[in-house]
């Protein structure tokens, strides 16, 4: 018995030539119908998400199999020189499992793929176009990601500027839920940084902008508050987290104006996210006690940092993944004759 | 079968300390069951020490400076398994084997008078005097530590560095409060020990009376300080550090005058 994945990703394939590819939840089933009638073929799953769409198969034929996955993906996109990528076992093992692990995917090490592919062998599961190969194939990979995860750095940190700015303000506060975050300027960034908290139980949002309106329509969107932009220090009582993004040409965010606005806090800190360039916030705030400021650049740095610690991970989740494909086909070899 | 019991009490915090020391090197640290597993080993060896010498002596084995720095081991063990799960302060004990660890090795290779045999029996409000200042002393050892970790979170926070340390540490408001917390915690029980002190009738050095003051103060300005707002958590971090250390300084000598002439 062999496992051929054919199929295509991000790597080496466009996102308008992938979303010819896609397959939505409600073909799916259909899909797999067709293709289980290619001769040879004992079980399929197939994996459909932005970023790639592959087909996992059982077979003792695997020629066979590829040509019948290429001309149904001819058949059906019409797309003759698709760069489709095969691979037959152990390859295709090593391919799974390196999936699995976040090890292929756009961002190093995230893990919303693991989640798909536990999907897409549940849809096939269901309606019964997996085979046993390929069960204990997929659950030989959901194994081998949980082990990666916890046992290299491959997911820690975060690989967003909004993440970033989340996972600080969980390590000042902890529970983000009873804080008020206060938005000066409502750019892009800051209104993503802000549904970044929001996403995470922030519950009052304050946003004040240059255009009144901007500000209005901002916090009608995210639940929050509007003030006029002049009157920013009169609504600060109480905020714990500070997003600037305004295009102010000087510091407006200075000790001077904050340190009367600090007074009566008890030490609770003050969380200041400047994603601002010019700075909004003066560099000398963050010497203020209990006061943390991070600028754009800090952040990206962080998020540089982040990617750097899953890149130098990536050889231990190698070795880790060669180990278990050895397993895996150790274990398909002992068991292949007997279904053959 | 003692000196075993605290050989093995003292390896178990080393293990704790050893592991805690490679994940940190390995940038993953992550405080887990191999720190917990090595605490409760620690505290339950020392636990078993303390009985078979208490029974031995016929009454709290806190008789020497030895005595002491093994009975506020113990506590500080004590302290942390009650006060670490309620806080979700598991890195707590991460840095609390090492404290305890550097303790009890003083207390076997350390210059440090072992108990006497045959000495009379003491009152009970004096055991309870002992007793409750040395786990006063546990609490205010877990607060120094709960201080270090707010200063080691604060300053990566500040510098902006996103090391194993920061992901793993509480966060910070957390260790604030835990630090005020224990040290109130401590505050009460060296006040109520040192009320029970007053309360056996027995001549009190001044030497000793004094230093034991200036501790008991030291602590009351510190919260004091805090109640009123003038003493922000990071300040407070670092008083509780420094006060402690100059307690810990102080205790052989608090011992020494306090021992049997």
């Amino acid at each position: 018995m062999n496992i051929v994945c054919a199929g295509l990703s991000h790597r080496n394939a466009a996102v308008g030539v992938r979303e010819q590819f896609a397959i939505g939840t409600h073909e799916l089933e259909e899909t797999l119908a067709r293709i289980r009638r290619i001769d040879g073929l004992a079980g399929a799953v197939i994996l459909s998400t932005c970023n790639r769409v592959e087909y996992y198969t059982a077979s003792v034929c695997p020629l066979r199999v590829m040509d019948g996955l290429r001309s149904f993906l001819l058949e059906r996109t019409g797309v003759e020189d698709a760069p489709l990528y095969t691979h037959e076992s152990p390859a295709s093992v090593r391919h799974l499992f390196r999936v699995a692990s976040g090890l292929d995917s756009m961002v190093l090490g995230e893990t919303e793929i693991l989640g798909q592919i536990k999907q897409a062998y549940a849809a096939a599961s269901e309606c019964g176009a997996s085979s046993r190969h390929l069960n204990k194939l997929f659950q030989h990979a959901f194994r081998v990601a949980k082990q990666v995860r916890s046992e290299t750095q491959i997911t820690r940190g975060t690989t967003s500027v909004g993440s970033v700015a989340v996972d600080l303000a969980g390590k000042i506060f902890g529970d983000l839920s009873a804080l008020r975050v206060m938005i000066l300027g409502a750019g892009d960034t800051s209104e993503r940084t802000a549904r970044s908290l929001v996403s995470r139980g922030v519950k009052t949002v304050i946003v004040a902008n240059r255009t009144f309106d901007r500000a209005a329509k901002l916090a009608e969107e995210i639940g929050g508050l509007a003030v006029h932009f002049d009157h920013w220090p009169n609504a600060f009582d109480d905020v714990d987290i500070l997003i600037c993004s305004t295009s102010a040409p000087h510091p407006i965010v200075t000790r001077e104006k904050l340190d009367p606005l600090l007074r009566g806090r008890d030490g609770r800190p003050l969380f200041i996210i400047d994603l601002a360039v010019p700075r909004d916030v003066e560099p000398a705030v963050n010497d203020m006690e209990s006061v943390y400021l991070y600028d754009i650049d800090s952040l990206e740095q962080i998020v540089r940092q982040s990617l750097e610690v899953r890149r130098a991970e990536v050889v231990r989740c190698e070795k880790m993944i060669d180990q278990h494909v050895c397993d895996f086909v150790t274990w398909m070899r002992t068991h292949s004759a007997h279904i053959v | 079968m003692e000196g075993h019991l605290l050989t093995g009490a003292t390896f178990c915090l080393l293990v704790s300390f050893g592991y805690t020391l490679f994940t940190l090197g390995a940038g993953r640290f992550r405080p887990g069951a191999v720190n917990l597993v090595s605490i409760l080993g620690g505290f339950l060896l020392l636990t078993i020490d303390l009985k078979i010498r208490g029974q031995a002596q016929g009454a709290c084995p806190i008789n020497s400076l030895f005595d002491v720095l093994v009975f506020m081991s113990w506590a500080t063990l004590l302290i942390y398994l009650i006060v670490g799960p309620a806080y979700h302060l598991s890195l707590l004990g991460a840095f609390t084997s090492p404290l305890v660890f550097l303790v009890l090795l003083f207390a076997q290779l350390g210059p440090v008078g072992h108990s006497v045999a045959g000495r009379p029996p003491r009152g009970p409000w004096v055991e309870l005097h002992a007793a409750l200042t040395l786990i006063a002393y546990g609490a205010f050892a877990l607060a120094a530590v709960a201080g270090l970790m707010y200063w080691v979170q604060d300053r990566q926070l500040k510098r902006r560095t996103a090391g194993a340390l920061l992901y793993n540490l509480p966060p910070i408001t957390e260790l604030g409060v835990a630090n005020a917390r224990l040290l109130w915690l401590g505050f009460f029980l060296l006040s109520a020990g040192f009320s029970a002190g007053f309360l056996t009738g027995m001549p009190v050095n001044s030497v000793k009376f004094l230093t034991s003051a200036m501790i008991w103060a030291a602590y009351a300005i510190i919260l004091a300080l805090r109640r009123a707002h003038h003493l922000p958590p990071r300040r407070m971090a670092a008083a509780s550090m420094l006060v402690f250390v100059f307690a810990l300084a102080a205790l052989p000598a608090i011992q020494y005058l306090s021992s049997p002439k």
